[in-house]
This record gives structure tokens, C-alpha cells and sequence, in this order.
């Protein structure tokens, strides 16, 4: 491998994290709203998140990624750009994920912290955010990292449908003019783990700093 | 004499399982009242009913000057958790949060106290139950009676009119009962209205003004503490007679 050939697979690479964390900050946003839904007490909000939930869960991402793609210009709008195009497909596919994986973390906090908080006086929203959100997200840290880890080697899916250049495409084009299949998709496969890693560790330090807090 | 709880014909049913069938109860400011009875007969239920955390199917509440029956306004509702204090059989602390954060959280969010005002508040409840020096612990730290304390001072920071207890010793040991039971001891000489579900016989002799045996979803007997040892029914004869 010359410097020129690593030089387009750190490039590739550099596509992926930026899209991975534009998917994460994205969809950590319309996440969170998609949870909160499906706790809410109307029974209208609730059936709109769980039905956003099981679309969402039953459309293969690539079919999502088309959609968001070449949907726009179907409706006459100018040409999306395939950041933009992927940001949307893996937000709106990873929203539904976290929305589910938290709305189970939101549950998990015992009902008897509703009640306390409940006959303090606290009305709902204060209930959510002051009592309930911080105990759901200590629980939350886990599954949360896990599927941060998936969106990472999710965001390979932008290549096939929308030609953007993350690691995964960069590697196939190396490929495509040297066969030497090995080496590029060996050393995609470095750069993908030395991408989630660091999540996976910080995982671990954020569920121990949680913990040692109180003792 | 003010009246400060009134329950007509209350009754709540859980599905097919009638659990209050028709409770009349007055209790005037100042006055302890104890309930007993057995697993299943309604006392907890009874006691929740007060602070609307059980919604009644028949029948009307009125706790310290709010009437409800099945609905509430969310106006009246408000008011009636700043004015009636409840503490649990399992604590309920926040576990996220010190014992003096969980103290002042409620001081903060609904009266919208100043922190520096929320924090003597806190400070001064501690005292009361003897954790001045636990404010900085989290739940985790504490035993299950300081917990409890922890909790009593919780509820005390809202100043009730009105303080319910459900079961609040029937996950300790004798030793931290005995400093729990303490504590509601000393809330009871300044004067707090309370009511009590709770499984202390004795310490429901000692404290309580009246004491009332609930049996099947009705208040079977009731009367001052001397009930206790002349019970005038078969029912609260054999429950006092398993309980000591």
C-alpha cells in the first residue's frame, strides 16, 4: 500500500466517523422524542411512535437510504447531497432503535419513583426529567453504546445506494484497481475497530463513573 | 376542632376484588389514628385512597379541605400532595440523588424556592430526624432506617398538614424500627396530624389516639388504644391474639 492508497482509505475512514456522528447527535435528538411518545399519556401519540417504531424496523436501511436519496427529486426538489441523504436514512432508521431501547430503560425505572415523585408534588414533565430520564440513562449507557457501535458499520450502507465515500467504498475502489482484497478490506477492518473502540471504552468508564458517584 | 380527613361511603374495587366496602371516617386535626388489620383488608388501600394515588370507584374525600371522589381537578390535586405527606414501606428515595437533593428537589420544582432557602429547609428536617450529618450520602450509603428518615424528613420539607405511613417498619429489623419509630414518636408530640397503616402493635398503643381494625374492606372495630387489649369482636380478639 503506497501513501497515496492510505492516504484515500484514512480519507474513507474520516467519511465514516463524520457520518456516525452526525447519525448519533441526529438521532439521539428524534430518539429521544420517539421514547418519550411512547410513555406519553395521550394514547394518539403513543400509537403514532409505536407505528413510526414497526415501519421503521420492517424497511431494510438500504430501502430507506434510496428513499431518502432519490425521494426528494421525485418531488421536483433540487438534488440531495449524499451527506445529507445518508444522515436522514441512518437518523431516521437508528431513531426508531433508540427510541424502542429507551422506552424499555424509561419502564425499567420502578414505578414506585413515579409514585414518590408523584405525592412530592412533582407534575409530569418534572417527574420525566428530574427523577425518571436520570436513573433510565444510567441503564440506558450499555445498549445505548452497543447500537452506536452497529450505526458505525451501518454507515457502510451510504456507499451502496448513494456513492459516498466512507471506508467501506473507499476500500472497494482500492480493491477494484489493485485485487488485493485482503490487505484493503483487512485494514478497513483496523480502522472500523479502531473507530468503535474508543465508544466501547468509554462505555465502561461512563457505567463505572455512574456507579462510583455514589460509593 | 378541625376536621382534616373525611371519608363517606368510600368504596374501591380492583377489578372483580372488592377491596373498600363503604369506609366512614373522620379525623380531626392533631390526631393519630393507627389502622390495623390483616394482609388483604383494605388498610393500604384505605390510607392511599387519601392522597389520591388509589382512584375510588364510589363515595367521597375530603383531606385537608379537598373534596374529591373518582376525579379531581389537577389544581386541587396539586395542592392536596403539597398539603398531605406519604411515606412508604420501601422508601422511595431517588437514588441519583443525595439524601439532601432528594429533600429539596420538591421545595425547588413546585414551591420554587431559592436553593439557598431549599437547603435550610433541608437542614432543618434533617435535624429532626437526627441525619444532620447524612446529608451528603446517597440512598445506597444509608441503612434502611436512615433511609426511611431520609424519607420522613423528605415529606416533612412540603410542611403537610397531614402525614400518612404505610407500613413504614415492615422492612426493618427491630433495632433500625426502633429509630424510625422514634422519630414519628417525636412528629407526634409536635402535634402532626397522622395516620398510620402499620403492623407495631405496641408502638400503635403508645402513640395512636384511636385505633382502627379494618376486616374484609370495612373498619370492623375501632376505639381508643384499650381496644387492643379488650377487643369487643371474634375478628380482632383472634388478630390481636396472633400478634402477640
Amino acid at each position: 500500500m503506497n501513501q497515496e492508497q492510505a492516504l484515500y482509505l484514512l480519507a474513507g475512514a474520516w467519511g465514516t466517523v463524520l457520518l456516525s456522528a452526525l447519525t448519533f447527535a441526529c438521532s439521539a435528538l428524534l430518539g429521544l422524542a420517539i421514547a418519550l411518545m411512547r410513555v406519553s399519556g395521550s394514547r394518539a401519540v403513543r400509537s403514532t411512535a409505536f407505528g413510526y417504531i414497526n415501519v421503521i424496523q420492517g424497511t431494510p436501511l438500504l430501502v430507506i437510504m434510496g428513499i431518502c436519496f432519490y425521494g426528494p427529486s421525485i418531488f421536483g426538489a433540487a438534488e440531495t447531497s449524499p451527506l445529507f441523504a445518508a444522515v436522514l436514512a441512518l437518523t431516521v432508521h437508528a431513531a426508531a432503535f433508540l427510541g424502542e431501547i429507551w422506552r424499555g430503560c424509561i419502564e425499567s425505572v420502578p414505578r414506585n419513583q413515579w409514585e414518590a415523585a408523584e405525592c412530592l408534588g412533582l407534575n409530569r414533565i418534572q417527574r420525566m426529567f428530574k427523577v425518571i430520564l436520570p436513573q433510565a440513562f444510567k441503564i440506558a449507557v450499555p445498549p445505548t453504546v452497543g447500537f452506536m457501535v452497529q450505526i458505525v458499520k451501518n454507515t457502510s450502507f451510504a456507499s451502496l445506494v448513494i456513492g459516498f465515500a466512507e471506508l467501506s467504498y473507499n476500500a472497494k475502489i482500492l480493491n477494484n484497481s489493485t485485487f488485493k482484497p485482503f490487505l484493503y478490506f483487512g485494514a478497513a477492518a483496523v480502522l472500523y475497530f479502531l473507530i468503535c473502540y474508543p465508544l466501547s471504552w468509554f462505555s465502561l468508564r461512563l457505567e463505572r463513573k455512574l456507579t462510583i458517584a455514589r460509593s | 376542632m378541625t376536621e382534616v380527613v373525611r371519608l363517606s361511603n368510600v368504596h374501591k374495587r380492583f377489578g372483580d376484588n372488592h377491596v373498600l366496602k363503604g369506609i366512614d371516617l373522620s379525623i380531626r386535626k392533631g390526631e393519630i389514628v393507627a389502622i390495623i388489620g390483616q394482609s388483604g383488608s383494605g388498610k393500604s388501600t384505605a390510607l392511599r385512597c387519601m392522597d389520591h394515588l388509589e382512584i375510588i370507584d364510589e363515595g367521597e374525600i375530603t383531606v385537608c379541605g379537598h373534596t374529591f371522589g373518582k376525579g379531581i381537578s389537577s389544581a386541587d390535586l396539586k395542592k392536596l400532595r403539597q398539603d398531605v405527606g406519604i411515606v412508604f414501606q420501601s422508601y422511595n428515595l431517588f437514588p441519583h440523588l443525595t439524601a439532601e437533593q432528594n429533600i429539596t428537589l420538591a421545595p425547588r420544582s413546585v414551591r420554587k424556592l431559592p436553593a439557598a432557602q431549599a437547603r435550610k429547609i433541608a437542614a432543618d428536617v434533617l435535624a429532626q430526624v437526627g441525619l444532620s450529618d447524612k446529608a451528603g450520602c446517597y440512598p445506597e450509603q444509608l441503612s434502611g432506617g436512615q433511609q426511611q428518615r431520609v424519607a420522613i424528613a423528605r415529606s416533612l420539607a412540603m410542611d403537610p398538614q397531614l402525614m400518612l405511613f404505610d407500613e413504614v417498619t415492615s422492612a426493618l429489623d427491630p433495632q433500625l424500627t426502633g429509630e424510625v419509630l422514634r422519630v414519628i414518636e417525636k412528629l407526634a408530640a409536635g402535634g402532626m396530624t397522622m395516620v398510620l397503616v402499620t403492623h407495631e402493635m405496641a408502638f400503635a398503643m403508645k402513640v395512636a389516639h384511636r385505633v382502627i381494625f379494618m376486616h374484609e374492606g370495612r373498619i370492623h372495630e375501632q376505639g381508643g388504644a384499650e381496644i387492643l387489649r379488650n377487643p369487643q369482636t371474634a375478628e380482632l380478639r383472634q388478630f390481636v391474639s396472633n400478634g402477640l
